[in-house]
Formats: C-alpha cells, sequence, structure tokens
C-alpha cells in the first residue's frame, strides 16, 4: 500500500513540475513508438488487405503464419535486430545500433504483423460485404484493397492503436536494440526497468503511471473519433 | 472527416522523418559500454556532465554486466569499454581488442544479508569464512549468474573458501541471471545474502530487511578498468574522441571527479589510475 | 444510347452451375436481346439470382457458355451495371457514392461530379449529395445504388430483387426509375418473386423453377396463358 500510494505521488511530482528529463523520455517514447506504428501501418495494411483479398497458393498458412506472429517475442526480436545492427553484422555499417531508429526498427517488426493480422480480419468481413459490388463495378484488385481499406479506416484507427499500445509498452527488444542510453535512447519502459533495477520502486511505478495515462488517452481519443466519425458516416 | 489517404501518408512520412532527426543532432559522440554499477550508482551521472562541458563530447553509456559489456566492445559496438573483471579485461586486450587496459579506480564488494543473520556471519571481516558458513547453513544466497565483473568476483571468492559450487549449491543458491538491481531486488524478496558492489548498494532504495554483513576484507577488493576498442579490429570506432575521454577520466581532473561523487558523505568509487599501468 | 458495336445479345448455351456437385442452375440456353426489359420470376430458390449473376460474370457457370455475342470489343464489365437486394453503400457521401464507379471508369474528377450531382437529380436525391450514404434510409440506399449504375450508361442493368427489402413507396420509386432507365436506352434484366411488380414491369418473362429454364416468352402472353403446369402452378398461389 506505502509503495503503491508513493508511487501516484512520485508520478504526480514529476508529471506537474514537467520535469524536463521526464519529458525528453516522454517525447522520445512518443516519438519513437509513433515512427514504428507509421511504419507498421504503411506496411501492415496493405499487407493484411492483400491477403485478406488474395487467392493465391500458401494463404492459410499465411494467415497463421500472420495470426502467429502477434506474439513474437521483443527478445527474440530485439536478438535479432541486434544482431543485424551490430558492427559484426550484415547492417553494421550503417552505425545503427544504441540509436532510435534501430528501436524503430525493432518496434516495427513486432507490431507490423499486429497490423497486418488484426487488419486482415477487417479487412476480410468488409470483403464478405462488398465483394460483388466492387466487382461489378469493375474494381480491379489493388483498387478494391484501397477501397476496403478506406471504408473500413474507423476500424482501423483502432488496429493502428492496438499497435502504438504494444509499441510504447513494449521493453525487451527496445533496451536490447537502443541501450538504454540517458537522453538519446531511453524511452519510458527502459526507464521503468532501470529505475526498478535500482530499487526504486515507487519511482519506477510513477513512470509506469505516466505510461499507462498516456496509452489510455490515445485509445480513448481514437474511441471518440470512431464513435463520431461513424455515427456521421453510418 | 476530410482526411485523404495522401495526407495520412505525409502524416506518417512526417512521423518518421521526426522520429529520426534528432539521433543526427549531435555527431560529436562515443559510445561506452559499461556496467550497470557505475550507471546505477550515479557515476555517470555526476562526472559526464563535467566531461562534456570541458571537451563537448557527448557520452553515451551503454549499461550492461561486465562480460556483455565486453562483448559489445568486441563486437565494434562501442567505441569504450569500462568495466570491472580484471581477469577478463587482460584476457580482452590480449586478444587484441583493445590496445591498452587502464586502471581508473576501485571499490569494494560488500557482503548484504538479512538482518536476522542466519549464517551467523554479521560483522566479520573474513568473507571466506563468512561464506563457508553460508553454505554450511544452507542459508539462501542469491548470485548474480550473469557472467558479470561482480559475478566473476563472486565465484573467485567461492573457491578462495573452498567451497565446491558444482557439488554443494542446492537449493539454498540461486542463480538469477540478472543484474546488479533485479538481483538485490530478488535478495530483498526472500531474505537471502547476495555479493554486491558497494557503489550500487548505496544507491539502492529497496533494501527491505537488508544490511551489509561483511566488509573490509582486502579479498573484497573491486578494480575498475577503462580501454579503447582496437580500431585496428574495428576501423569505424572513434579512437581520438574515445581516447581523449580515458585521457580525462585517467587525469587529475576526472580522477578527482570521481573522488567527489559522495552519498549521504560516503564516497562509491576511489581513483587508482597510476601512469606506470597496471 | 450507344452508338456502334453493341455488347448484346447476351447468349447462354446449356448454362450450368453447382456448388459441390450439386446442381442449382440446369442446362440454361436463352438469348437475351437489346431493347425489352427481361424479368426472371420463380419461387425462392429458384436460381434466379444466380442466373443473374452468372450473367453479369460475377459467377463462372460450371458447365455449358456464356457469351455476349455483339460486335462491342472491349472489357464488357464496362458496359453493363448491376444492383442489389441490398445495396452496398461505401462509407461516403452519396455524391462520392455515385461518383466511385465513374472513377473507375477512369472519367476526370470535374466531369464525374457533374454527372453523379445530375444522376442523383434524376433519381431525386440531388438534395442529399452530401449525406454519408450509410445514414440513409433503404429506399434511398437503393435510389443511390440505381444512380450509381445508371450513371455509367450501361447497355445493359441486371437488378436483383431490387424492391424485396423496400416498403411499397419506396418500391414504387425504384420502379420508377428502372422504367426512366429503360427509357433512356437501356437493356434490363431483373428478378422478382413479386408477381405484380414483374406485370407493371415486364416485357418478357423468363420463368425458373427448381434451377431450371421452364417457360419463356412475351409477358402477356406468359400472364394470360402459361404454357406449363409449373408456371400455371406459381400464377395461381401468387394471386391467392
Amino acid at each position: 500500500m506505502y509503495d503503491l500510494s508513493a508511487a501516484f505521488g512520485a508520478a504526480l511530482r514529476m508529471v506537474a513540475g514537467f520535469d524536463p528529463a521526464l519529458m525528453g523520455i516522454v517525447a522520445l517514447s512518443v516519438k519513437v513508438s509513433l515512427a514504428a506504428v507509421a511504419i507498421a501501418t504503411v506496411l501492415g495494411l496493405p499487407l493484411g488487405a492483400a491477403v485478406a483479398l488474395g487467392r493465391f497458393p500458401g494463404r492459410r498458412g499465411m494467415i497463421v503464419v500472420l495470426n502467429a506472429l502477434m506474439g513474437l517475442p521483443p527478445v527474440v526480436v530485439g536478438l535479432l535486430v541486434y544482431l543485424l545492427l551490430s558492427r559484426s553484422g550484415p547492417l553494421g555499417p550503417l552505425g545503427l545500433l544504441f540509436t532510435p531508429p534501430a528501436m524503430i526498427i525493432a518496434q516495427a517488426i513486432l507490431i507490423t504483423p499486429i497490423v497486418a493480422a488484426l487488419a486482415r480480419q477487417v479487412v476480410e468481413d468488409a470483403w464478405t460485404e462488398y465483394q460483388e459490388q466492387l466487382r461489378s463495378l469493375g474494381a480491379p484488385p489493388r483498387r478494391a484493397v484501397w477501397t476496403l481499406l478506406w471504408d473500413t479506416r474507423f476500424s482501423l484507427v483502432t488496429v493502428v492503436l492496438a499497435g502504438f499500445g504494444r509499441a510504447a509498452a513494449e521493453v525487451g527488444a527496445v533496451i536490447m536494440v537502443g541501450g538504454n542510453i540517458d537522453g538519446v535512447t531511453r524511452v519510458m519502459t527502459t526507464a521503468i526497468a532501470l529505475e526498478t533495477s535500482k530499487g526504486d520502486l515507487p519511482l519506477a511505478l510513477g513512470l509506469g503511471l505516466i505510461l499507462i495515462t498516456l496509452v489510455l488517452a490515445a485509445n480513448a481519443a481514437a474511441y471518440t473519433i470512431k464513435e463520431v466519425a461513424q455515427r456521421r458516416l453510418g | 472527416m476530410k482526411f485523404t489517404r495522401r495526407s495520412l501518408l505525409v502524416a506518417a512520412s512526417l512521423a518518421v522523418t521526426l522520429a529520426l532527426s534528432p539521433a543526427q543532432a549531435q555527431d560529436k559522440f562515443i559510445v561506452v559500454s559499461s556496467t550497470t554499477s557505475t550507471q546505477d550508482s550515479g557515476l555517470f551521472g555526476h562526472i559526464l556532465p563535467i566531461f562534456k562541458a570541458k571537451t563537448g563530447i557527448d557520452v553515451r553509456v551503454v549499461a550492461q554486466g561486465t562480460g556483455q559489456a565486453l562483448d559489445t566492445g568486441r563486437r565494434g559496438d562501442a567505441d569504450v569499454v569500462f568495466v570491472h573483471d580484471k581477469v577478463a579485461e587482460e584476457k580482452f586486450v590480449a586478444d587484441g581488442f583493445s590496445p591498452e587496459r587502464r586502471e581508473v579506480m576501485y571499490n569494494d564488494f560488500v557482503l548484504i544479508g538479512p538482518k536476522s543473520d542466519p549464517a551467523k556471519v554479521a560483522g566479520s571481516k573474513d568473507i571466506a569464512g563468512s561464506l563457508k558458513k553460508i553454505a554450511e547453513a544452507k542459508a539462501p544466497f542469491a548470485s548474480r549468474g550473469d557472467k558479470s565483473g561482480t559475478h566473476a568476483a563472486e565465484l573467485r571468492l567461492w573457491r578462495v573458501a573452498a567451497i565446491d559450487l558444482e557439488k554443494d549449491k542446492g537449493t539454498w543458491y540461486r542463480e538469477l541471471g540478472q543484474g546488479m538491481g533485479p538481483t538485490l531486488n530478488t535478495a530483498a524478496g526472500m531474505n537471502a545474502y547476495v555479493l554486491a558492489d558497494r557503489a550500487t548498494w548505496l544507491s539502492f532504495k529497496n533494501r527491505a530487511d537488508l544490511t551489509i554483513v561483511v566488509e573490509g576484507d582486502q579479498r573484497l577488493f573491486n578494480q575498475y578498468g577503462i580501454m579503447l576498442v582496437n580500431p585496428a579490429k574495428h576501423a569505424h570506432v572513434k579512437k581520438d574522441l574515445g581516447q581523449t575521454f580515458i585521457d580525462w577520466i585517467t587525469s587529475p581532473e576526472g580522477q578527482k571527479a570521481i573522488a567527489d561523487y559522495k552519498i549521504g558523505g560516503e564516497s562509491l568509487f576511489f581513483p587508482n589510475f597510476r601512469k606506470a599501468g597496471t | 444510347m450507344h452508338a456502334g458495336a453493341t455488347l448484346l445479345p447476351l447468349v447462354l448455351d446449356g448454362v450450368g452451375y453447382a456448388i459441390n456437385g450439386t446442381p442449382l442452375v440446369n442446362e440454361l440456353t436463352v438469348t437475351l436481346s437489346a431493347g425489352s426489359r427481361t424479368v426472371i420470376l420463380g419461387p425462392n430458390g429458384a436460381g434466379k439470382s444466380l442466373t443473374l449473376r452468372l450473367c453479369h460474370g460475377l459467377l463462372a457457370p460450371t458447365s455449358g457458355t456464356i457469351r455476349w455475342a455483339g460486335a462491342f470489343a472491349g472489357d464488357p464489365m464496362r458496359r453493363q451495371a448491376m444492383v442489389f437486394q441490398r445495396p452496398v453503400m461505401l462509407r461516403r457521401s452519396a455524391l462520392a457514392n455515385v461518383a466511385y464507379g465513374l472513377k473507375l471508369a477512369g472519367m476526370a474528377k470535374a466531369e464525374r461530379t457533374e454527372r453523379a450531382r445530375a444522376m442523383l437529380d434524376r433519381v431525386g436525391l440531388l438534395a442529399l449529395a452530401d449525406r454519408p450514404a450509410r445514414s440513409m434510409s433503404g429506399g434511398e440506399q437503393q435510389r443511390v445504388a440505381l444512380a450509381r449504375a445508371w450513371a455509367l450508361q450501361p447497355e445493359v442493368l441486371f437488378l436483383d430483387e431490387p424492391t424485396a427489402s423496400l416498403d411499397p413507396a419506396a418500391a414504387r420509386a425504384v420502379e420508377a426509375i428502372i422504367r426512366a432507365i429503360h427509357e433512356a436506352g437501356t437493356k434490363i434484366v431483373m428478378t422478382t418473386h413479386n408477381l405484380a411488380q414483374a406485370r407493371r414491369l415486364a416485357d418478357e418473362i423468363l420463368f425458373l423453377d427448381r434451377g431450371r429454364l421452364v417457360e419463356g416468352s412475351p409477358a402477356d402472353l406468359f400472364f394470360r396463358a402459361p404454357a406449363t403446369p409449373e408456371a400455371a402452378a406459381f400464377l395461381r398461389e401468387e394471386s391467392l
């Protein structure tokens, strides 16, 4: 009980004080996760839609793989990206290890399957409804994909947010490829891990509360947008 | 809802650019792979701003266990390695991964244990005898188990105490495979004995019932060394910037900065660079 | 309406359609020519909708052939349109729904907006052009669907039970639009199980029962003197 109330106190003090170090950490968290989500969206939505509409050999297998990849263990992704980006690895010359781009890459790999798998479900349901009409209007497959993505955009916002939530809450991969460098690659989750290892549990929990609030706020905003838009556009 | 597909794409690319831009802002930096003890104790937070003010060089610290930190250097992912396991460090130099090792500072390990002290070792200055008692009492002992400098020191001390862990370890000996902080957290949770470096212990907050039970033994000495990753092995290593850091931390000014770092009036690290080398 | 090469007539020769070996349409041989309004009539499960989808090309026959026998050499899909029982409205305005088909046909933006507005005007919905299509009533949605199909200026328009989910007033509005489309020069092929509607709209009747074409004849003849006992029974039951 004592720890919990201390945590709330720590969280409030940090937020109220606009602690610049904290603000930097929050800003980096948001930036890295947004960038990862942007990449995952650009790759995952068309991929999900293509799998939803496509009739190609191995499609069922691909759906199973996509669904399975949703549960990709972050440490494994972290390790993989680490080995790729390490100076001794194939992409070493880029010098990306222990930088925010490395974290973005790791997160994008983690959440692209999530976005793709969820988008596939959404688009496939819409395709059942739209298929005959779109084919009747002479929509070529590529155009049909875009139309379906556009028409399910409010559901897809939720899909993308699921990706954002996972990215923002992830620690195993980003700590490995980012290195948790103060002021450079320290994000909310790695800061929480650090404070925990220093035994400063109230501070860690306080950071955790801020993170939860952030993810909550993003979801609430998206939910509201979805509700309002859906009421207007049906 | 007048947003179009194009505006979505624009927003997406904007987000990516925005996220990538600040990383490139300062290019005068080095990556130092170091140990959790130097970072968690707050030492870097104290000395790096001084170094930066003087040279303009940003030091990016990746805190890992000593074994992992050395490996990071070996892979060429750091410019400088700053750790505490003399044997492993000398091997690092011998293997050609660094041209030179310099001793920077030391502190000491302390044996932490529950106030109830089930093995009756509190107040002793004999670490070997104390470990023997713990083994005999089968009192819970939390080991880092992560090939870190502290882990290496702990294993060495068991050998000094003539305890054959392979033979004698039972459920009382718990290998966690964790950093110093998490290991202390776990030890606090199960009232176990644990070997820790003094700096991390002093800055550690979640002590619960733990306290120092054994300290002051010569054999608890903990030496830190610093090494430039060999540019001959990894051409991209920032040799000049890295050397500047090494030269500074072993200079009178850097050594003083280390000595000045205190928690509750107590020094955490004691500078001991000697020009003659080891 | 269409100068030069035409798509029609549509020739079905021994067309069959089966799912997992169960035949649902059998040995359908018929020619659909330009001009008239063809109504496919029959009880539930007769295969009316399947036949329509086969004609439109949404389904491929499992036996027999379907071909457009006219001289038109381009993509037949470009010259035909279909309106479904439940209109599929895209999540955008009524106007954008109508313009969507034109966009697929490659029409420039200014032109397609103008055409879409004109079509909405013709179905009496210009005032609602900017309303989200999905927020409209079922009858309004079906009229948007008709405008969307009509905007393509198809040579043939297929309609699958276009009024089945509508109340009588909305159904009448839809029928009026179908007449207007026909008068503007489009061949109409529609299914219905509603005898009164068939009487009002049909020039010729194709009577289907259990996947077979039982009778095909001019509408007045069919209603006056059905040639087969199945058709006679259907007319008797439905007029009760």
